[in-house]
């Protein structure tokens, strides 16, 4: 297994260390460790099952409300272990995350943006209007709903419903953002300008996009990780995926399409 | 990627986030009200036997003979010469109206759950669940009045007896009662069949009949049995209905014209008149623990059958 | 080729005949209740009349009307239902919400059955036991409606869960991503999107608790008293256990007066179930995912 360390003197954002997560019997990660470092957009592509889902809930402690899930290792963010975070809601507002399915919860489209904020105490309804209308804009929906901000969020169609949950992601201006194969319930347009979104989003937050579309980290991802059955079999600069400059076979089949 | 690194120079890493606020707080405290939510059933359950048996201690610490208790048919309580507390003619009469409710409520619980579940759809199955929901929903103490004032004179016309209040019409009343009950969740358990079984009995070329007889019922043993059992713990346990429509005088019954009395409605009769901490007040608490007992091990195997289903 | 179609025709028959009978058998279900309203529209409506409804029973409860048993049961109902819906809400959110698969959670869940299971009388038992004697609450409104309270609990308990149950996994594990706490979440969330199913249970639980009569006997109802009550520490009439009174321990009453008790009664009750169906079906016409 090959990591590219980071350049002496930047501190990576996010760092996981022998990773092993079991569900029940079943392992689904398995001494996997990497680091995501500041302002870049750290690609994890591999076939179904690899563990790619399972690290961001790790990541972000949903394992907590998952009793079958058992995680051992450690992960990094900002240097605190998040195995040991006290505050698992603070640690969850710094680091947003977008699923494949949009979730756009019953409430208003502004309501939907506005949750977030409120929550961590915002009131003030000008307060809200300015977050609303940036963070809708910064996920490319803003012209689209802005003469229904009142209309229900979970009725929108299914890209907008992404785009919402990205709006909402954003929402409590976090320091870490993380899609889950994003594009799979979204038409190619859509993917096309979210994926404008996240360029621009790169220079605020850190990225990691787990995708199952090869050419999409190509086009996105600084650094790429290649998972395979619970494994993390290589990490490298995106291009050298491309050009055949990685070391392991299996990385080389994957990227051309010979498996998953 | 190194120029990039360059470029941005990281911001200070901020750790603030991991310090406990007000809404970590409230969040724990809301999580132990909810928990206390939950614990509170087990109390409930708890301290109604607790508080049955308390009461009735007394009774079986002293004039508690367990031969007489379940074996004598003579409940004389009050008698001047000699009391006697047997409890065989209650249990005889609640099981008689139960079995009788029954023999009414079987079939025609599982015709009817079978009749919804497999042959009706659309506004006539909605419109049947409705009116069974309804049934289910009519007091105890209506019933009574129903068996008191509409069942008594028909059965005497009928049957040309001299009374109707008797284990024919607490039965049937009480069949009526807990009828909505099993059918309801007969109809879940048949409902809870795949229909790949369904598809696969019609392509063999079976009749609708033939595939619920034979595919089915089989198939939802289990749900149908818990219904049942659900059924009698509702009918053993009925108060007010069999109160007033069995006769309410103790009796070995012979036939279904006979009157009898029931164990729960001699607690509803008699404690009223009793002094507390009596040996009549405490021997009706003996008849209370009897009756939780019983109906705890009905409820507990029933679930333990219905649930059986569910995960098979 | 014969003997096919005559099978065929034999099963059709068999087919209609099974139909018919499963019918039949049903409707016999169905039946009883529209025999029963028919049968109190037609003898209790013409008793019924504002001064019935509003009136106290004179003439040894033979004459005059049943208001203090209706308004003890509407006392009976609010105090039982401020003493269980708290519990029960809170009872099925952690069902619902917290509760890890565990052997405690199943306790819980069996002690709902046992709770919904154990007959009325013997929650009368322990409501004499418990409220009237240990606590000394005396035979009143409190000791009654916390002993409906209990007993009715399983109730709301099951209707709040279900309709918790039914708002989806998805918008949970949304708000936690974005940080929001358990408790946050259940409350912008899951209890908005659930409050109607909640509503329809709560209701479900007013009918069992105005139906009920065991339960209050020996707890804080009277045959017969002057007066209303003054306080929770009172005791009252209520309607069921006054139907019981009118149609079995009163010599010489009129024929018509039991009838629209039980009139009264019945229409509460079934006005209430209605409304709590109507609810239901609204709900699940409504699209908001």
């Amino acid at each position: 297994m090959v990591t590219v360390t980071a350049p002496q003197g930047a501190t990576p954002h996010l760092e996981v260390r022998d990773l092993t997560i079991h569900y029940k019997q079943f392992a689904a990660l398995e001494n996997v460790s990497l680091e995501v470092r500041q302002n870049e957009i750290f690609g994890i592509i591999g076939p179904a099952n690899a563990g790619k889902t399972s690290l961001l809930k790790a990541i972000n402690r949903m394992d907590l409300f998952d009793s079958s899930m058992r995680v051992e290792g450690q992960i990094l963010f900002n240097g605190i272990n998040t195995r040991k975070v006290r505050n698992v809601y603070g640690l969850r507002r710094q680091i947003g995350v977008v699923f494949p399915l949009p979730v756009g919860l019953p409430l208003s489209v502004y309501d939907n943006v506005a949750l977030a904020p409120r929550l961590a105490g915002t009131k003030n309804r000008s307060d809200l209007d300015v977050i609303v209308e940036r963070c809708l804009r910064r996920a490319a929906l803003w012209d689209e709903v802005k003469d229904r901000l009142m209309a229900l969020g979970s009725l929108l169609s299914g890209g907008q419903q992404q785009r919402l949950t990205i709006a909402r992601a954003l929402s409590q201006e976090p320091q870490m953002l993380m899609l889950d194969e994003f594009s799979i319930a979204v038409d190619p347009v859509t993917t096309m300008r979210i994926e404008d979104v996240l360029k621009e989003l790169k220079k605020e937050v850190s990225i990691i996009l787990v995708t199952n579309l090869v050419q999409q980290a190509r086009r996105l991802a600084d650094r790429t990780a290649f998972f395979l059955d619970g494994k993390c079999i290589e990490t490298a600069v995106t291009e050298d995926l491309f050009t055949g400059a990685v070391q392991d076979q299996r990385t080389r089949d994957y990227v051309e399409g010979r498996f998953g | 990627m190194e120029q990039n690194q360059a470029q941005s120079p990281s911001p200070p890493l901020d750790t603030r986030f991991d310090r406990l606020n007000s809404d970590w707080y409230f969040d724990k405290l809301a999580q132990v009200l909810m928990f206390i939510g939950g614990i509170s059933v087990i109390v409930f359950i708890i301290g109604i036997f607790v508080f049955v048996s308390i009461e009735g201690f007394g009774f079986l610490a002293g004039k508690f003979e367990f031969s007489e208790f379940f074996f004598s048919p003579d409940w004389r309580p009050t008698s001047q010469t000699k009391e006697t507390y047997g409890l065989l003619a209650l249990m005889a009469g609640t099981a008689s109206v139960t079995g009788f409710a029954m023999l009414v409520a079987v079939p025609f619980s599982l015709g009817a759950a079978i009749y919804i579940a497999e042959f009706s759809s659309g506004k006539k199955r909605e419109f049947l669940k409705v009116t069974i929901e309804l049934l289910a929903a009519i007091p105890s103490v209506v019933w009574g009045f129903i068996g008191l004032t509409i069942m008594n004179p028909l059965i005497i016309q009928i049957f040309h007896v001299p009374v109707g209040l008797n284990i024919l019409n607490a039965g049937i009343i009480l069949g009526l009662m807990a009828a909505p009950i099993m059918t309801s969740i007969a109809e879940d358990a048949l409902k809870a069949v795949p229909d790949r079984y369904r598809e696969a009995a019609e392509a063999m070329g079976a009749t609708r009949w033939q595939m619920i007889y034979k595919v089915i019922l089989p198939a939802a043993k289990n749900g149908l049995l818990g219904a049942i059992l659900l059924g009698v713990g509702r009918g053993f346990g009925e108060t007010m209905a069999v109160l007033m429509a069995t006769g309410h005088s103790i009796n070995l019954p012979t036939s279904v014209f006979d009157s009898v009395r029931a164990l729960t409605a001699t607690i509803a009769a008699e404690l009223g008149e009793t002094a507390v901490g009596s040996d009549h007040y405490q021997a009706l608490f003996a008849i209370g623990i009897f009756l939780f007992a019983v109906t705890f091990v009905i409820n507990l195997v029933a679930d333990l059958i219905v649930r059986g289903v569910r995960k098979g | 080729m014969f003997s096919a179609t005559s099978l065929n025709r034999k099963n059709d028959r068999n087919e209609t005949a099974v139909r018919w009978l499963l019918g039949g058998m049903t409707g016999l279900l169905v039946l009883p209740v529209v025999v029963i309203l028919s049968v109190l529209v037609y003898k209790g409506g013409p008793v019924i009349s504002f001064e019935f409804l509003f009136t106290t029973p004179t003439k040894g409860m033979t004459a005059g009307g049943i208001f203090p048993a209706l308004l003890g049961t509407v006392l009976l109902v609010i105090c039982a239902l401020l003493a269980s819906v708290p519990f029960g809400i809170a009872a099925a959110i952690y069902l619902s919400e917290y509760a890890p698969d565990n052997w405690l959670t199943r306790v819980i869940n069996l002690a709902i059955i046992n709770l919904a299971g154990v007959p009325s009388i013997v929650h009368a038992l322990f409501g004499l036991g418990a409220f009237v004697v240990f606590f000394r609450f005396g035979t009143s409104i409190l000791a009654a409606s916390l002993t409906l309270a209990i007993m009715t609990l399983p109730v709301v308990i099951v209707a709040t869960r279900e309709s918790l149950q039914s708002v989806p996994h998805a918008f949970r594990e949304a708000c936690w991503n974005m940080g929001a706490t358990r408790w946050q979440t259940i409350r912008r969330i899951i209890l908005p999107n659930a409050v109607t199913g909640i509503l329809t249970g709560v209701i479900l639980e007013v009918c069992r608790t105005a139906g009920e009569t065991a339960p209050i006997l020996f707890t804080g109802a009277a045959f017969f008293l002057p007066l209303l009550p003054q306080s929770v520490f009172d005791q009252t009439m209520a309607l069921s256990l006054h139907l019981f009174v009118v149609s079995t321990q009163v010599p010489n009453m009129p024929e018509g007066v039991p009838y629209g008790v039980a009139l009264v009664l019945i229409a509460m009750v079934l006005i209430m179930n209605s409304l709590s169906i109507a609810l239901r079906m609204y709900l699940r016409g409504r699209k908001k995912w």
